[in-house]
């Protein structure tokens, strides 16, 4: 039997709601700071009617659903899963009124990819777009790879329980210090001082390229911001292309993976252990499955000669996997080359590269490195039984921090969030091949919005139609939040209309 | 005879004139279509077709003009996409406006080598300049205040400042 949800159930969600709204009503006061700085006066105003909106709509959730207990896991999954449709609806109210997005539905799908750390672009006449806007893409972006959730436990959640469960609800499962607040503020930590020494050197290598100090400074930032956050907005329309720069290559790839990597692992580097980098099972499985599809892509290039040299070959193949990989999404090469010079073969490595993603307890989408090192070792358990006398004791270990046997309830777990991708990415395919599209093509873009990765073959564009952006918009949300919560919300208004009192 | 002859001559001249005529027609059209700029799309799709051939490309200057030593990278968007001009340094000093928020870029007429994957650029699609001419002058953009914007955030900000006061006293 089930029971319909209780009065007290929604006034929690209402109330820990209305204070995440109130934190991205605080957050649109940064690209006002921009916007003053550079002197836009239109701008100005979508943030402040923005915020406004945010902060009256958070104040009121406040007023009528104050309640002093804390968050159960229901409620705190409802609360993670809905916050982020909120920040969507809310953060694309700027980006709307700038007029450079076509419709309202446009800026959601635009709002959802920054928020999502995804990457796909529907905005119009990029290049024209105001600092403030274009800050705001980027710190949208930044703050979704942080985790929304983070950002209001860090700052605006008390009561440690109800955090932990809001952590977990927006798929982070590993607690880096004993308290959940003080792992978001850590991992706040490490990305402000990631994000001073990225910003400078992204600032430095563009003013050697010849780009003016200010607007070297606001890429290097922007830019940063989407790299270390594996999103993949960048402040001009050609994306990385717009740069010409192999330094300015060379200082994102380095970036990319430092995002890709589980800000665990990023803990016990600063802390000294510089050994656990060498035998971290995602780490291994990073660099393993970097050198299988680079191999893979690097046939499929040679294939059809899409490069004439070995170094072309290498420096537009790789970026574009490493970019893939880590669930960033920046471009070396236009969209529509992905589709008429890359072979067959180089796209379904770099689809297969997207589908991975990179570290748990990171920035990136996807299926991710931990899971795919577990499936991988439950597989070779089970060869070696089938193998070895029936006498013998097979252990399979991992090590992740710590050496873990690989037990059939983990094992079970990460093969379950496999397969629950792998359900997404072909969810996506079937209804992009239904409007025409090509298998191929279709699965390359239904993979990069399912992952949160951002590369795109062409499909995404403006004159999309309206049910394929709505089903790019639910697989970048769901994809992003693991699942988990996405089920639960489901389950609670399945409850709502049909449970019983 | 003498009568014939005249008529013979006078129509050898007629079919000489009709033929340089022709000739002109031909080498103009031929002028023409050299000229006729392609877009970015075409020549983004058909990358292959126009692989280390002389085209021309018309598009706004957006971003920054990079210089680089005695060259400069200037991006160029057609409105479909931008693409990257190599060009030389003296090439880019006639670059006077360049589009962002607040200016419209100057929009410029580029005829120079279309390279695929540029062995010179890292395999970068890109043109290299040979000749650019500024098809019109880009200008600075003022920019006009948003009346309807500024009293929406006068009515918000009243409706946020009863909310917040609702809040302050329900807590008291």
């Amino acid at each position: 039997m089930i029971l319909r949800p209780r009065l007290e159930d929604v006034k929690a969600i209402g109330y820990y709601l209305g204070r995440i709204i109130l934190a991205l009503g605080l957050a649109m006061l940064v690209p006002i700071i921009i916007g003053m700085s550079a002197g836009e006066i239109n701008p100005i105003f979508d943030f402040l009617i923005g915020a406004e909106i945010s902060l009256v709509f958070g104040l009121i959730l406040i007023k009528l659903c104050f309640v002093e207990k804390d968050l159960s896991w229901m409620q705190g999954m409802i609360v993670v899963s809905l916050s982020w449709l909120v920040a969507m609806l809310l953060g694309a109210i700027p980006l709307y009124l700038s007029g450079h997005w076509k419709s309202y539905l446009d800026a959601c799908f635009d709002s959802m990819s920054g928020f999502a750390t995804t990457g796909l672009v529907l905005a119009q006449d990029l290049d024209h777009l105001s600092y403030a806007h274009n800050f705001w893409r980027h710190l949208i972006m930044f703050l979704g790879g942080q985790g929304i959730v983070i950002v209001a436990i860090s700052f605006f959640v008390r009561g440690a329980s109800g955090a932990f469960r809001m952590y977990v609800g927006e798929a982070r499962d590993e607690r880096i210090l004993p308290n959940v607040i003080s792992t978001s503020r850590f991992i706040w930590l490490v990305s402000a001082i990631y994000f001073v020494l990225g910003t400078l050197s992204l600032s430095i290598v563009a003013m050697l390229n010849g780009i003016k100090p200010f607007n070297a400074l606001f890429h290097g930032a922007c830019i940063f911001m989407t790299a270390f956050d594996t999103g993949g907005f960048s402040p001009q329309s050609q994306s990385i292309l717009y740069y010409h720069s192999l330094p300015f290559e060379i200082v994102t790839i380095v970036i990319m993976i430092l995002g890709a990597l589980n800000f665990r692992l990023h803990y016990h580097l600063w802390a000294g252990n510089r050994r656990e980098i060498f035998k971290n099972i995602e780490t291994r499985t990073f660099f393993a499955t970097v050198l299988i599809i680079f191999g893979v892509v690097a046939f499929g290039l040679m294939q059809v000669g899409s490069y004439p040299k070995a170094a072309l070959l290498f420096r537009k193949g790789f970026y574009q996997l490493i970019s893939g990989h880590s669930g960033t999404g920046f471009m070396t090469i236009y969209a529509a080359q992905f589709a008429n010079e890359w072979s067959q073969i180089a796209l379904v490595g770099m689809i297969c590269a997207m589908a991975l993603g990179g570290a748990v307890c990171s920035t990136t989408g996807a299926i991710k490195m931990l899971r795919i090192g577990i499936v991988f070792k439950a597989l070779k358990e089970d060869l070696k039984r089938i193998i070895m006398p029936e006498r013998a004791v097979i252990i399979e270990k991992f090590h992740h921090i710590k050496e873990t046997f690989v037990e059939d309830k983990i094992a079970r777990s990460a093969l379950l969030i496999t397969l629950a991708y792998l359900g997404l990415y072909f969810l996506g395919t079937i209804v992009g091949m239904l409007f025409g599209h090509s298998f191929a093509n279709a699965l390359f873009e239904s993979t990069s919005a399912a992952a949160n990765v951002g590369l795109s073959c062409g499909i995404t564009g403006v004159n999309m139609p309206a049910a394929l952006k709505f089903t790019y918009i639910f697989q970048m949300w769901a994809g992003r939040l693991e699942f988990m919560s996405v089920f639960v919300l489901i389950g609670f208004i399945v409850a709502a209309i049909k449970g019983k009192k | 005879m003498m009568r014939s002859q005249v008529t013979c001559h006078t129509s050898q001249v007629k079919v000489k004139g009709l033929v340089l005529f022709l000739t002109c027609v031909l080498c103009l059209a031929a002028g023409d279509l050299f000229a006729q700029s392609i877009s970015s799309s075409e020549l983004i799709n058909n990358a292959k077709l126009y692989e280390g051939k002389v085209v021309t490309f018309e598009g706004e200057a957006i971003g920054d003009v990079m210089a680089r030593g005695e060259y400069a990278w200037l991006n160029v968007n057609d409105g479909q996409n931008a693409i990257g001009i190599w060009m030389g340094k003296e090439l880019a000093g006639e670059v006077s406006f360049t589009g962002s928020y607040k200016s419209r870029g100057d929009w410029l007429e580029i005829t120079g080598i279309f390279n695929r994957a540029c062995l010179e650029h890292g395999g970068d699609l890109d043109i290299h300049a040979q000749a650019i001419r500024k098809v019109r002058l880009g200008r600075a953009v003022s920019e006009r205040l948003n009346t309807g914007k500024r009293n929406m955030v006068f009515i918000l900000s009243g409706v946020l400042c009863a909310v917040w006061i609702l809040k302050r006293l329900k807590l008291k």
